[in-house]
């Protein structure tokens, strides 16, 4: 049928990456290259404490001694680090009072990016830390969150204002030499959002940051930190998108959580940074990021929800130490590859205390020529009694000249534990849309809603806007992949 | 209603339907027959619109309007619908919600309101009744992990809830045994109105011992070589294709 076509191409249009634009401002941005004096540097522009230079000198040291792990199922040429530039930042004056003092360019990007950040316009229940390049520029809410006591700033801010609540967990979880890119994250990093929950304490209203990146030969390199004190909860949601470059952006981030006892922190990732091109495979930006999130305190617990859409290549793995008694780690994750993308993404789920739970939701969807790996590890001390884990990785293969691995990785040093994996593969096809709209289903609410059934699990643990915006997301992506 | 008018296609370049005539009128019960090659396959896919199979000349006229230039969804949602032979499984998309889906795109196409949730689970419920269908059909995912029979009743479901005006049944009767034939058959004749119109396509005749045709056309070599009331059927059966076949 010649309609067929047309339609299929008509989709091909509107699917060109929507946040491919870049904004014009003047920034000041480092020359590029890497070594002590840029650290240096970078601390001194953000006056910093002395620990924290300490701190990223310590880390750079390490980071030199260390090798690009080759261990993940991604392929790419060797990045030279010393062609990247390690700062930069919008020119603003030097101390903002107030949001109108925001280079409006700025403003508007991110108001064309959904996330308004002004006072009339700002969204109601969500709480905004917006980072641009290397800086926080807007935080949305802030004075209604500290009336309860929660304090949500840039962590260039906490720097400044809470030094001491920074010094003492900064690196407590990710320490400076954990991986080769943490290393260089803790040498370099220069924005990211700081959140810290007093005790008992209910976030009145989500938590977020949302990160773009917009000078082309800049690496992002942030840094989240965040705290939940005892019988509190957070919910916490991070977005991303980048320019549509030819070259490949670095983008290294460290999260790092901790929660106290009977703590809950729910962290949610929709990330759709530019993935290159579609045909070709050029550009995109390299997110190797470490996240990882202690539960110190007994009965406390660690929720990560991720949806990954975007990355030329994704190198992640939400983790979860779970320390206290009674602590439950969790890990829920959709990851879409299209084009020449290639993601290598799991969590490890490490049981030291007694009656610890995790259960791993893992849901691989490749498409076009795109390669997609979970790697996941499972590892119970030996006094972690009575720990039990329940891993469940499914793979959609759209077409087949993409590919979909599994890497699953079990240790235990107790005997007492009950772990379970579960693994199953499936297609989405020609034959099934067919279906769909023989009986008068389009073939976008075809696409979502097989995807949807396919991602049903990790959906719901996704905060509901999130939820809609993140399916409607995989089946824009998705549409010409199809057939 | 109907109208196919010296119609050719095939795919991949092989001509399969070599030039077939039909009209089928509303409130009327047509079998297609045929052995296996006849065409009998690539006439159901070229009415449901299937990608793969391609028109190369003819007309087919739906109510007048040119089906060939309609895609899949357009043909259903103006009333066509397609009994598959082996229906898609699925798996992840419960089976009601399916058919809540494909409700609600009939009405939304027809300018009316999505039907409420609830009112729509009645509605199921009701049908499902009608068709002495189990409770499962609503709990269970499209087709998946379903038995043979269980899809062909599942197709007929579908059929109820769509209450379409032709509806196209491909070799229902494949695969089913006694018992499941019979349910699928009478769910069948439940849907039958003086308005609708129905095309059987199947191998056998058994089938028709249950669904009474008006017509019976006997394909071979893609045309129809004879065209009878449904003694023609029993005739077939006693004597095999061949009788008509190399008659003509």
């Amino acid at each position: 049928m010649s309609n067929e076509q047309d339609s299929v191409s008509d989709i091909l249009e509107d699917n060109t990456y929507k946040y491919g634009f870049t904004t014009d401002v003047e920034s000041e941005t480092f020359a590029k290259g890497l070594n002590e004096d840029v650290i240096r540097a970078i601390s001194k522009k953000k006056e910093e404490p002395q620990f924290m230079l300490d701190f990223r000198l310590k880390a750079f040291a390490k980071w030199k001694t260390m090798k690009e792990p080759e261990w993940p199922n991604v392929h790419y040429p060797k990045i030279d680090f010393q062609n990247i530039s390690y700062y930069s930042a919008p020119k603003q004056k030097k101390k903002l009072q107030s949001l109108d003092e925001v280079d409006p360019e700025v403003m508007r990007t991110f108001e064309k990016l959904g996330i308004p950040l002004d006072e009339q316009k700002k969204l109601a229940n969500v709480a905004v830390d917006a980072v641009f390049d290397s800086v926080s520029v807007a935080t949305t809410h802030k004075k209604k969150l500290m009336e309860v006591g929660i304090i949500f700033c840039p962590i260039s801010e906490a720097l400044k204002e809470y030094p001491e609540l920074v010094e003492e967990y900064l690196g407590t979880v990710v320490p400076v030499g954990d991986n080769y890119y943490a290393a260089l994250n803790s040498a370099v990093f220069t924005d990211g959002s700081f959140v810290y929950i007093p005790p008992d304490t209910i976030s009145p209203m989500e938590i977020s940051t949302y990160f773009r990146i917009n000078t082309e030969e800049t690496g992002q390199f942030e840094r989240t930190l965040i705290i939940c004190a005892e019988n509190s909860y957070v919910s916490y949601l991070e977005g991303c998108t980048a320019p549509q470059f030819d070259t490949n952006q670095l983008h290294a981030a460290v999260v790092e959580l901790v929660t106290m006892e009977n703590a809950e922190i729910k962290y949610s990732t929709v990330q759709n940074w530019y993935a290159g091109d579609k045909e070709t495979g050029k550009g995109g930006i390299y997110n190797f990021v470490t996240k990882r999130g202690k539960c110190q305190g007994d009965n406390s617990k660690i929720s990560w929800t991720q949806v990954e859409t975007g990355s030329a290549i994704t190198w992640k793995y939400p983790s979860c130490i779970l320390q206290g008694d009674n602590t439950t780690g969790e890990f829920y994750s959709v990851a879409l590859t299209n084009g020449h993308m290639q993601a290598d993404t799991g969590t490890k789920m490490i049981h030291l205390g007694k009656n610890t739970r995790s259960s791993i939701i893992s849901k691989g969807i490749s498409a076009d020529y795109s390669s997609n790996s979970y790697r996941g590890q499972v590892k119970v001390g030996k006094n972690a009694s009575n720990a039990r884990n329940y891993s469940q990785c499914d793979s959609m293969l759209v077409g087949d000249k993409c590919s979909a691995h599994t890497f699953p990785y079990i240790e235990t040093a107790n005997s007492s534990v009950q772990v379970e994996h579960e693994a199953a593969t499936s297609k989405i096809s020609e034959e099934q849309l067919f279906y769909f709209e023989s009986r008068g289903i389009s073939r976008e609410n075809a696409i979502e809603a097989v995807i949807s059934g396919f991602c049903k699990e990790v959906f719901k643990q996704l905060p509901m806007e999130f939820a809609v915006e993140a399916q409607k997301l995989l089946t824009l992506k998705l549409e010409d992949s199809v057939g | 209603m109907l109208e196919i008018k010296d119609l050719h296609a095939g795919f991949d370049g092989n001509e399969i339907v070599k030039g077939i005539s039909l009209t089928i009128n509303k409130g009327e019960i047509h079998a297609v027959m045929g052995p296996n090659g006849s065409g009998k396959s690539t006439l159901a896919k070229i009415l449901s619109g299937h990608p793969s199979y391609e028109a190369t000349s003819g007309e087919i006229l739906f109510e007048g309007k040119n089906l060939l230039e309609m895609e899949a969804e357009k043909r259903s949602l103006a009333g066509i619908f397609m009994g598959f032979q082996y229906p898609v499984e699925v798996p992840g998309v419960n089976n009601a919600e399916f058919l809540r889906m494909a409700h609600n795109a009939r009405r939304v196409s027809a300018g009316e309101e999505e039907i409420d949730p609830l009112d729509f689970d009645d509605l199921l419920s009701e049908k499902m009744k009608t068709l002495g269908m189990e409770k499962k059909y609503k709990e269970r995912n499209l087709n998946d992990g379903f038995s043979g029979g269980e899809k062909k009743k599942n197709e007929i479901l579908q059929m109820a809830i769509l209450e379409p005006k032709l509806s196209i049944l491909d070799e229902t009767d494949s695969g089913l045994d006694i018992d499941a034939l019979r349910v699928v058959a009478e769910g069948v004749n439940k849907l039958r109105t003086e308005n609708n119109a129905l095309i059987l396509i199947t191998h056998y005749q058994r089938l028709l011992d249950y669904i009474k045709p008006d017509f019976v056309h006997v394909l071979s070599n893609g045309k129809i070589v004879k065209s009878g009331d449904k003694a023609l059927a029993l005739e077939l059966e006693s004597q095999g294709y061949d009788w008509v076949t190399t008659a003509n």
